[in-house]
């Protein structure tokens, strides 16, 4: 027997602080409250949020930031089901979240009691793996499974419900729990019949891009990626979420490429005879349909996951393993091969094809975002929500490595962006943050602007208003006879009254003459958050733009000229 | 569109409430049909055995693979499609049989070594055991009576000699 007993809930907050975790992000609820008690006077820091979404995105951003696990904490029945949003998010990207919900007392589960929702069932197609506590003794090896499994192999969200009475329970702080997981897959090496076959296909490839992913930057593989592509002066294209995996500024990077990629992107991949996709996905928003895309090309895949494998595109060659392993094995296999030719004509394309905007006229989206990108520099986080300004971001900010740049990709979650932001700035204080948000995704999770300001964060909300669900409208005027419906945002608020509603610094711009000055200010602000709101051109659309259903070569590079006819540009 | 082809999975898992959900929404996502399912206590009861039989093309099947080794309840996952494999299935009929048909049924029955569990006025009541093929056939031959009720456990397998059922 112990000298002192504590509660489930206390060595709960004990393992996840022994396990390197600072912050627990979340708001209270009455089956949570015994956590919520705990966290007292625990070392533990408590990131009061103001709805459960938000604190999902919290431990998200704080995850994606800083590679280490976001922890969140919430109360049972709606308090669990706002957080399957974020739980999503998290799933379709890797990002390694713990969510720990309260939950009815032990013998009220499955009544339909008060506050009582089967968290744990509707969990099951969005988590890597979730748990049901039922043993108060249980409580620390469920912790050290749940932060280990979210956070090796291929990271993901993993779910701990906890009910009151369990988490209420007193138990002997000193028996020793450890993981037990006899199913969980140890994260598989790259066979070197593999790697030889790979270092084959690319020594031979004339015509070769390396498609970087969301696992270069989640393995850590910058280093290597860079030797690899330099060695063999490979073209590489970045994912949206792979961006900063490999640095936009180099020479030999042809950024995103699908459906909103670069011109230069989408042709090179059109034109290779081998693509290499390392910790990339074949997604659905890259290949199109997957019978037409690059059928000319071979395809190489590397992939934590053996799932992957296959799933979206037959490949001639899978590496199964951990990116940063497998190129640093495949290294000293590669012997650069003739690729000169082909470098001359993916260069001559990006002179050709560049990425542009108008500056003259109304203000644009594309002109504040780059600016602010700039002008905060390198090193800074940079987040976005989702939308047309998504796209710009990914287009416009120059992201020179891993985990500076926060995006929603899989799960395109509206209402990322702030919460994202707020996380990444609690896990790195020292960066500058800023996020990108349309006025449309914003509205999905402003009260945490609320949050922001609590712990004044000194992040720089872009605001980039066109009063429209931009993405939408787009759509509906390309593809749908320009029938509007559902996309006119009339009512939003005025968000220069909203900051100073918060307590928050705001600033408004309208010309681009005024950009330069505005951001200056924005930038020095540092006490506290601050709201940007940028009103701009209201019918601009993302381009290039390769249609649902057409393949990479059919894309449209730019808005196709007519004369105006007063409401915009592409009207 | 691939050929669909019958498939029997065979599954080790942790024995817990709630993975039997985990793994029948892995075929449920793709549209995977379970045509029959046997989930019983392996040798250690940490773990339970499953063995899933399930129509469909080859490469839904080896993603529905991947996605059910990929679970952290499921230890391995392992298809026997084309494999030598023991294989037996337990079924109930219950056949509408007067008095003067019960010698022709009984018979039959015979044939298939089936057992008679009940025997009434109007029913008859056969288990049969055997590989499904066979409770296939036996099917067959009792439809002519009129089959009132139709139990089948499923099918369960179990690799030949020493070599351990993956």
């Amino acid at each position: 027997m112990a000298d002192k007993m504590k509660t489930a809930a206390e060595v709960m907050l004990d393992v996840l602080y022994e396990s390197g975790v600072r912050h627990v992000f979340g708001i209270p609820g009455g089956n949570s409250i015994p956590i919520y008690d705990a966290l007292t006077n625990h070392p533990l820091e408590l990131i009061l949020t103001r709805h459960e979404q938000g604190a999902t995105h919290m431990a998200d951003g704080y995850a994606r930031s800083s590679g280490k696990p976001g922890v969140v904490c919430v109360t049972s029945g709606p308090g669990a089901t706002n957080t399957l949003t974020g739980i999503l998010t998290a799933m379709m990207d890797s990002i390694p979240i713990v969510v720990i919900t309260g939950q009815s007392v032990t013998p009220n589960i499955g009544l339909d009691a008060f506050q009582e929702a089967d968290i744990l069932g509707m969990s099951f197609s969005s988590v890597k793996h979730s748990y049901m506590v039922t043993k108060p003794q249980d409580i620390s090896r469920i912790i050290k499974e749940a932060l280990h499994i979210a956070t090796t192999g291929r990271p993901g969200p993993v779910l701990v419900d906890l009910p009151k009475d369990v988490s209420a329970a007193l138990i002997d702080p000193t028996i020793e729990n450890d993981r037990d997981l006899p199913g969980y897959k140890e994260i598989p090496v790259a066979n070197s019949e593999d790697l030889n076959k790979t270092a084959d296909l690319m020594n031979r490839a004339l015509r070769p891009v390396i498609m970087a992913g969301h696992g270069v930057v989640l393995s850590g593989a910058e280093e290597p990626l860079l030797q690899i592509a330099e060695k063999m002066n490979i073209p590489v294209s970045t994912t949206l979420l792979g961006k900063g995996g490999f640095p936009d500024t180099h020479e030999l990077s042809i950024g995103m490429p699908g459906m909103h990629g670069t011109a230069y992107a989408n042709k090179a991949l059109s034109g290779s005879d081998l693509i290499i996709a390392i910790g990339a996905r074949w997604d659905d928003r890259i290949t199109g349909i997957p019978e037409n895309f690059c059928p000319n090309a071979r395809k190489i895949h590397f992939d934590i996951d053996p799932v992957e494998m296959g799933k979206i595109i037959p490949v001639d060659c899978s590496v199964t393993g951990d990116a940063k392993a497998s190129l640093e094995a495949l290294l000293p296999l590669l012997e650069p091969g003739d690729t000169g030719r082909w470098n001359k004509q993916v260069n001559r394309w990006k002179r050709e094809f560049p990425l542009k905007y108008r500056k003259e006229g109304k203000l644009r989206a594309q002109h504040i975002i780059e600016e602010l990108a700039r002008m905060a520099g390198p090193e800074a986080i940079a987040c976005t929500d989702v939308g047309q300004h998504q796209m710009w971001a990914a287009h416009f900010v120059q992201s020179i490595k891993g985990r500076n740049w926060l995006t929603s990709g899989g799960a395109g979650t509206m209402g990322f962006g702030l919460p994202a932001a707020i996380g990444a700035q609690l896990a790195r204080p020292e960066s500058t943050v800023f996020t990108v948000v349309g006025d449309g995704s914003f509205q999905m999770t402003l009260c945490e602007l609320a949050t922001a300001a609590n712990n004044k964060l000194p992040i720089k909300i872009l605001i980039t208003n066109n009063r429209y669900l931009g993405m939408v409208r787009q759509w509906q005027h390309m593809f749908y006879e320009n029938r509007l419906t559902g996309v006119e945002l009339e009512g939003n608020p005025d968000f220069m009254k909203l900051a100073s509603a918060y307590g928050i610094k705001g600033f408004r711009v309208k010309r681009s003459s005024d950009v330069r000055k505005t951001l200056k200010a924005a930038l020095a602000w540092n006490d506290g958050p601050c709201i940007i709101e940028a009103v701009v051109e209201q019918h601009d659309n993302v381009f290039p733009m390769v249609p649902a259903g057409a393949t990479l070569d059919e894309m449209i590079i730019e808005a196709p000229r007519k004369k105006r006819s007063g409401a915009g540009d592409e009207q | 569109m691939e050929k669909s082809i019958k498939h029997t999975i065979s599954l080790l898992v942790s024995n817990k409430p709630g993975v039997l959900t985990r793994v029948a929404l892995v075929f449920a996502r793709r549209g995977f049909n379970i045509d029959s399912l046997v989930v019983s206590k392996a040798q250690s009861p940490e773990f339970s055995r499953m063995n899933i039989e399930a129509t469909g093309d080859e490469k839904t099947l080896n993603l529905v693979l991947a996605q059910l080794n990929r679970l952290v309840d499921v230890i391995h996952a392992v298809d026997h499609a084309n494999e030598d494999v023991i294989q037996r299935e337990l079924a109930l009929f219950k056949v509408s049989c007067p008095p003067e048909k019960r010698t022709e049924v009984l018979q039959i029955a015979e044939t298939f070594r089936g057992q008679t569990v009940d025997i009434g006025d109007e029913t008859i009541t056969l288990q049969v055991t055997g590989k499904s093929s066979k409770v296939d056939a036996f099917h067959t031959m009792m439809d002519p009576f009129g089959i009132l009720e139709l139990v089948r456990t499923g099918k369960v397998l179990m690799s030949r000699g020493k070599a351990a059922t993956a």
